[in-house]
């Protein structure tokens, strides 16, 4: 009978390596299955672009396309910029300071999507709304962000988000 | 509804929906003959093609664009871009080849072994039906990269149905949306390449109730006499199938990563121009018979009907070969004959490849009038001239002598070698 009992553990053995030789099997057949729905080569050979801010005039705001999202590039007035500097840290539920938000003050480079749940804010256009802190308004649940993008006021939870972005040249920035 | 499971869970549901006693029932007690050969393996082969099929096509429809202007970068992006682009793809593209592979010997096993004979008549015509989807499916995906190849073999098949009288050239302007193969026609292609896997699907499905009902034919071809002649399918047939399943995806394997493109025409990777046609157009290597004796026919009208019929004839040979002796193994004319069949076909399919000229017309014609005559004159006449082996008594019968009265003995006695 010691014998049968050996028998039933080589049996054992055999069921958990032929289950597991299985289970790797079948995850490395899934992963091209889900690796497919991720960004192409193509899609990712776009993820960076280059823009010239020197096009954008003072006090006006341009809109680029990134990755398929806006990107506000915001040619800000030394009045604006005084304005975001001077407010108190404590007033803002995301907090932080305008000097972190720009690589050159006066150019100010956002993704242009809303914290809260993803629309486009208005304040882009000079007749646009631009909400109660002179930014950007979200028309779709009415988030109010300052002239540093930052939120003031409304549901989103965070401030516009910075793209990675850097200068090649005295005025042209590459994004991503 | 006898069958009790532990997992309280599994019992609750089961209780009110018994899809736990329905799948035990059919794939885990289900009696099956225990002398299958791997012949019987080609059936579950099928439906796991399918699967296959299903997946990778799913998946290629969300990098496809269904336009003539687009078509053919969007499949060259699929195979330079997309993650494992490339091997989504070729998996798609070869199984389509290896689908057909697998069915036709599922159908030559039926063939040999007499699956189509009574009570089975119902389960072989659904099987012909899948067969016909499987080809209409097959020749519009074929169509979807627009290659040269898919514009002008969707001219030449949709042409076909120009040869019937008077409606023809209208039913071709219907089929075309237009008056020639164009972005209507892709478009509409891919639609139905996406749904007609789907019937297939439903049409499997009624295929395996049919199955179901009487249970697989057998090597000897004699019906089951007592649960003796059977195992339960699982783990018997379940570890069989797998067996073999490792074997065909070997098989298949090889020629998705090693060699691709082998049973494809390099003129695909050409974009389609509808000013310019290949030199020389053949189909798909599983639609060479029947383009064979398409060509083999001198009158336009002729070849259509005759390569149809080619198919419509499976339709009818229950009723065709009335040999009450299903087995081919207990026929020893039928079997000469079934192996002259297996070569003609074969031939057919070399000479669909070849151009229509000289000899090539000529044997065309000659195998094309053998696929018919099989049919249609020596079934028929074997079924009254041929005079069968004694068949055995029961499935037991051969392996142990007398009713299979031991077939229990030696289970138990394996059992105490134990």
């Amino acid at each position: 009978m010691a014998d049968t009992h050996q028998g039933e553990t080589r049996r054992d053995f055999l069921y958990v390596a032929t289950a597991t030789v299985g289970a790797v099997g079948a995850a490395c057949v899934a992963w091209p299955f889900i690796d497919q729905m991720n960004p192409a080569a193509d899609v990712l050979a776009l993820a960076t672009i280059e823009f010239d801010t020197a096009t954008v005039a003072e006090g006006m705001a341009v809109t680029v396309k990134w990755r398929g999202k806006p990107v506000f590039v915001r040619h800000r007035t030394a009045a604006e910029i005084e304005e975001a500097a001077a407010v108190p840290l404590s007033d803002l539920p995301d907090p932080q300071a305008d000097a972190a938000r720009a690589l050159k003050p006066e150019v100010l480079v956002l993704v242009g999507v809303c914290t809260h749940l993803g629309c486009v804010p208005l304040g882009q256009k000079p007749a646009d709304p631009k909400g109660e802190f002179g930014g950007w308004f979200c028309p779709c649940h009415g988030s109010h962000y300052d002239t540093s993008g930052r939120i003031r006021k409304g549901p989103a939870p965070r401030n516009l988000e910075i793209p990675a972005y850097e200068y090649v040249s005295d005025s042209v920035v590459r994004i991503g | 509804m006898a069958t009790k499971f532990e997992n309280p869970i599994v019992r609750w549901i089961d209780h009110r929906l018994p899809i736990f006693s329905f799948m035990h029932h059919e794939l885990h007690e289900y009696p099956t003959p225990k002398n299958l050969n791997y012949w019987w393996n080609f059936g579950s082969l099928a439906g796991i093609a399918l699967v296959i099929m299903l997946v990778t096509g799913i998946t290629l429809a969300m990098h496809y664009t269904p336009h003539v202007d687009h078509a053919f970068n969007s499949v060259e992006r699929i195979m330079r871009d997309v993650n494992y682009g490339w091997l989504i793809r070729y998996i798609h593209m070869n199984g389509a080849s290896f689908f057909f592979i697998v069915v036709y010997i599922h159908i030559f096993r039926g063939l040999y072994f007499g699956s189509y004979k009574a009570p089975r008549e119902l389960l072989w015509m659904l099987g012909v039906v899948i067969m016909l989807l499987m080809m209409a499916t097959a020749f519009m995906g074929y169509v979807l990269p627009w290659g040269q190849m898919s514009f002008w073999g969707a001219t030449v098949i949709t042409n076909l149905f120009s040869a019937i009288p008077v409606i023809g050239e209208s039913v071709v302007t219907w089929l075309w949306g237009g008056f020639s193969v164009d972005n209507a026609t892709l478009n509409r292609f891919f639609a139905l390449h996406y749904l007609l896997p789907f019937v297939i699907v439903g049409v499997v499905v009624l295929h395996l109730v049919a199955l179901h009902r009487f249970g697989s034919n057998n090597p000897l071809g004699v019906d089951v006499k007592s649960p003796k002649d059977q195992i339960p399918f699982h783990p018997y047939y379940t570890i069989k199938d797998a067996f073999g399943l490792g074997v065909f995806l070997i098989v298949f394997s090889a020629f998705v990563f090693f060699a691709p493109n082998f049973l494809g025409h390099p003129d695909n990777y050409i974009p389609a121009d509808p000013l310019v046609t290949p030199a020389h157009i053949v189909p798909e290597w599983y639609f060479l018979p029947f383009y064979a004796i398409l060509r083999a026919i001198p009158d336009k009208l002729g070849g259509v009907l005759l390569m149809f019929g080619s198919i419509a004839v499976l339709f009818i040979l229950p009723w065709l070969d009335r040999s009450p002796v299903r087995s081919g193994q207990f026929r020893p004319i039928f079997k000469i004959f079934f192996w002259i069949l297996v070569i003609d076909v074969v031939a057919l399919t070399y000479l669909g490849a070849k151009p229509a000229e000289g000899w090539y017309v000529f044997f065309s014609r000659i195998a094309t009038a053998y696929y018919f005559a099989h049919f249609l004159v020596i079934l028929p006449l074997l079924s009254v001239f041929e005079t069968p082996r004694q068949l055995p008594k029961s499935i037991s019968e051969p392996v142990i002598g007398g009713g299979g009265g031991f077939a229990g003995a030696t289970a138990a006695r394996r059992e105490n070698d134990r």
